[in-house]
Formats: C-alpha cells, structure tokens, sequence
C-alpha cells in the first residue's frame, strides 16, 4: 500500500493554492463538500469541449462518445463499491435524493400504516425528514437507535426496535461525531427480523473502502461532491431484484421503453430511476473522481486519514485539555476524520470566525443534524474534518488558531 | 479587509458576557416569543409586556453566538420602557444600519429610503453593530432578536397574543 503524499496530491487541487486575507488557504470541511482535483475538473471540461451531446439519443459519433463515458462512469461507480452489475448503480443528484427515491419508489409501495421504520439519533436530515414525511402521509411508525456515552450506537435494544420493523437506515459514518458503524452485524440483525436496510454511505464512500455486497444491505446513498467529484450527481446503489420490482420514481424521457396516449411502460434498471437529461459531465466527472482515489487507494486513504486524525486529537487534548470537549469517540480505530468539539462557553459560530482570520475553514452549526444536536445536548457544534489533502502542518495552524479564538472570547 | 475588531467591539463583548435584561416574565400578562436562526442554532427567547402603548417590560433569554446574543441584549435595553411606535423606528433603523452598508459595499445607487429609517433616530450603543455588515453571513445573527421583537409586537397588536 503506497503512502499518501500529501505534498503532491495538494498540488493536484488548484484551489489550494488560494490565500485568503493574505493566508494559505487551509481547508477543513470535506465532511461539507471536497475539493476538486485536476483531472476531475479536466475530464468534465473535455466533455464540454470535445463530446458534448445528449446520452442514448443519438447514433452520431459524438453522442456515442457522450454515451459510452456516461456509462462507463457508472461502471467504474459500481466497481468502486463491489454492486454485483453497474446496472445496480441508479445516478440522482446527491444522496438526499437517493434516500428519497427509495422512500417514494420503494417504500410507499411496500409499507403500511403503522410499520416500523428504525433510524438512529445520530442520523444526518437526509436520512430523518424522508422518513418523516412517509409518518406523516403513511402512518409508519419511526423508532430510534440511540447513542452510547462513547458517541457510538447502543446496540443493546436493537432486537426490540427491529421486531416487526421493515427498515433500519443507518448512516455508516458519522457526519458530526465521525463515528463508522459496522453495517454487516446491522444488516444481519435486521435481516433476520425481516427488515430492509438503508445506508447513508455519504461520508464513508470518500473515506474508506466500501463493499456493499459485504454489508450485506440493501439500498446505499452516496454523493460525488463529498469525494472528489462534483455536486449534482450521487449514487443510489440497489440490489436488482429489488430495483426491478420498483415503480418508478420520476416520469418523463428516458425512463420508459414506450408510451402510448394510453400510458406507459418504463425501461429496465438502470434507467427505469433516471428520467430526464441527466448530468453527463457531472457523471463523467464523478467517474473521473473514482479514478483518482481509486489510484490513491483507498486502503491508503483510510491509513492517511486514521493516523491525521489521530494527530489532531492529541494536539487538541494536550493543548486545551478540558477546555475543549470533542463529541465523538477519541478511538480512531472507530471513527473518521470529522471531529466536532466546543470551547466551554464559546459558541461555535464565533470559533468558526476567529479561525477563519486565519484562512481556516471549518464548519460552525447543527450540521443538518438537529435531533443529534438535541442529544449532545447543544444548539451547534465546530466541526474540523480532513481528506486525501490535508496534513499536519493543516492541524497544527487550526490548534494554533483556536488558542487565538480561546483568547480572544476569554471571559 | 475587515477584521475582528470590525466585528467584535468591546461593548459586543461586554453584552455578551453580561446581558442585560435576563430571565422570564409570567405570561399572561407578557407576551411569549421564539426565534431561531435555522442556519446556525442561535435562538431568542423574549417576553414583552405591552401596557397600553408602552413597552413597559421586556426580559430576553435564549442561546447562540455572541453576535446575536449581544444583539439581543441590546435591543432589551434600547427598548425597555419605551412607546411601541419607538420601539419599531428602533427596528426599521436597526434593519436599515445592517441593510444600507451593504448595499453601499455592493456599490448600488443611494439607500435614500433607508436612509429615512435612520433619520432622528438614536441608535446609541447598537451602532457598534454596524461592522456585522462587512461579514454578511452574520447580519442573520445581528438581526434575530429584532425580527423575533417585531413578530411580539405584531402578534400582540392582532390579538393572537396568548397574554392579549
């Protein structure tokens, strides 16, 4: 396994080279959105140049082209998460929809009034509000995993939420607490009380290597934009079985194989989920993005990653000690790389300003996790979270800028 | 380039370490109202008494950032004790002080009509919030226990006020 060089791969990000209020540019809010590198960029903008024309139209040479990287992009998606066949890789625009897909298309199909659906406390909106709209609309009963004191799930009255549940969605890492959660022993939990499982695998895609058929789930979300590629495409990856038995979930172009004035018959998975233009460059360039980690490796990646955090955790306890309460567990064996924490009696809005003096970006609020918020017992968190670009000269320049912040709202 | 003391002047720093006009207020006959900037998680609390035409009590509570809480705590103190119609020239003048330097900033025409917000009026203290201005995602923060004030003042005046 070849070592993550940072110092290269920083050069494989123009927008690193920016000095904001005359500073380096230090970006620590992959776990938001992550940076771009060169050949995604590259690849999106040859699209344009060279082979822009709509997909599965045209017999022309360059809607071929248009096509055949489209497809090929969602191929190498599929290998990049071990889906048995690209045709179990449906592109949305992002995770959020993906979840939404599954709660129009598949679950209002299959659940009725009062069937359990199981969520957990630490939950990113994406994977609450869909649910909460089929409660409201449906009637389905939503049961909630909570937390341990460790920030991990408490796993002790599982059994007693999935019986009779018909879904668990789970998020495989933590956005806030940067906890991973072992999906396979959930999924065969779940399984064996005859539920369903949906992961929101939006921050552990990027982050370590992932094998759907190893979970064992059954539906996964995943955005492009949180790695490497760019906003406006996701992945929502299925078993087949379950996306033939499907209806569909948007009408229009390219979802169907005939429409009559009757009425319809919709094309076979994938398409069937896709209607309309899609975005190709965003496709072609979340291909591209799969590349460029996929030639880091993402054993690699995951390694790079354990050992920074690991290092900002011991600069952060050491320099402020209890003055600084991180929420999430201090284990980087069992958490990634976003670590959200408070000073004692600063709010994170105001940390989030004084380090950005600094050219710092991190991230002050709830994180698009309220009820977590609610748990953890405050209103917004800041949050530091690093990717393939970062290192310790990062981390040291945000201790350095928190001991600025600190004094700055010393009371 | 704006910097910290732009935002953070020491009197923020003061009404955030010490606010004024803190605690609760029995309702009825005060007046219960919540805001929230969905954004970040700052939230307002204020309960208004309204005798008349008079704001003749107001006490504040809720959590967030120093930039709303010590515009919270100053609003309190600007309005405490005042007549309701000075209460909202307090608040058109408070908007149009985050709104005008913006404008200005994009360098737009005149801001004449908010111009005649601010005219007459004594915005005293408030006016160290003018630097939230030059860092635009925090005009939200300034501007919460105003929105949150005007929204009392309204719902009181329609009746819907629980104390009313």
């Amino acid at each position: 396994m070849d070592r993550i060089d940072v110092s290269r791969i920083k050069a494989d990000f123009p927008i690193l080279e920016q000095r904001v209020h005359g500073k380096r540019l230090v970006y620590l809010d992959s776990a938001a959105t992550s940076q771009k590198p060169l050949a995604v960029l590259d690849a999106m903008d040859h699209y344009y140049r060279e082979c822009n024309a709509n997909v599965h139209r045209g017999v022309y040479t360059i809607a071929e082209r248009a096509t055949q990287q489209f497809e090929a992009a969602r191929a190498k998606v599929a290998r990049f998460v071990h889906a048995r066949e690209a045709a179990e890789i449906i592109y949305v625009r992002n995770a959020t929809e993906a979840v939404n897909l599954v709660a129009y298309s598949w679950a209002r199909a299959n659940l009725r009034e009062g069937d359990p659906i199981v969520l957990t406390h630490m939950e990113h909106h994406a994977n609450v509000v869909p649910w909460q709209m089929l409660a409201a609309e449906r009637g389905v009963e939503l049961r909630w995993l909570p937390l341990t004191d460790d920030y991990r799930l408490d796993l002790s009255g599982l059994d007693t939420l999935l019986d009779g549940a018909k879904l668990l969605a789970v998020s495989a890492m933590s956005n806030v607490l940067g906890t991973i959660n072992e999906i396979r022993p959930l999924a065969d939990a779940a399984h064996a009380a005859g539920a369903h499982v949906l992961v929101d695998a939006c921050q552990a895609v990027p982050h370590l290597a992932v094998d759907v058929q190893e979970w064992d789930a059954d539906f996964v979300a995943f955005s492009a934009h949180k790695m490497c590629g760019p906003t406006g495409i996701g992945a929502l990856w299925a078993r087949r079985e379950l996306l033939d038995a499907m209806p569909p979930f948007m009408g229009g172009g390219e979802m169907i194989n005939q429409v009559t004035l009757e009425g319809f018959v919709p094309n076979e998975v994938p398409w069937k989920f896709e209607a309309g233009t899609p975005a190709i460059a965003e496709a072609i360039g979340f291909g591209a993005a799969v590349d460029y980690l996929s030639d880091l490796g993402m054993d690699a990646v995951r390694a790079h990653e354990r050992e920074l955090t690991g290092y900002a955790l011991e600069r952060l306890g050491t320099t402020f000690g209890e003055r600084l309460r991180i929420y999430g567990p201090l284990d980087v064996n069992v958490r990634g790389g976003a670590i959200s924490f408070l000073f004692e009696g600063i709010h994170a809005h105001d940390i989030s300003q004084v380090v950005d003096e600094e050219a710092i970006c991190v991230r002050a609020g709830h994180h698009c996790a309220k009820p977590l918020m609610k748990v953890l017992g405050v209103p917004a968190t800041t949050r530091a979270s690093f990717y393939v670009y970062n290192d310790e000269a990062d981390v040291d320049a945000l201790v350095a800028a928190l001991e600025r912040a600190e004094r700055f709202f010393a009371f | 380039m704006p910097g910290l003391e732009d935002l953070y002047r020491e009197i923020i720093l003061d009404h955030y370490r010490a606010p004024r006009n803190r605690g609760e207020l029995p309702v009825p006959p005060a007046h219960k109202v919540e805001g929230f900037n969905p954004l970040c998680g700052d939230e307002v609390v204020l309960y208004l008494e309204v005798d008349g035409d008079t704001v003749t009590d107001l006490k504040i509570s809720g959590q967030g950032c120093s930039i709303s809480q010590a515009s919270t705590s100053m609003m309190s103190a600007a309005v405490k004790g005042k007549p309701v119609t000075e209460a909202r020239r307090l608040i058109r003048a408070f908007k149009a002080l985050m709104s005008i330097h913006e404008s200005k900033l994009e360098g737009e025409g005149d801001g004449e009509d908010l111009s005649a917000d601010l005219e007459g009026v004594r915005l005293g203290d408030l006016e160290a919030l003018q630097g939230v201005v030059k860092f635009p995602v925090r005009i939200k923060c300034a501007t919460l226990a105003w929105n949150t004030l005007q929204q009392g003042l309204d719902e009181f005046e329609a009746g819907t006020a629980p104390g009313a």
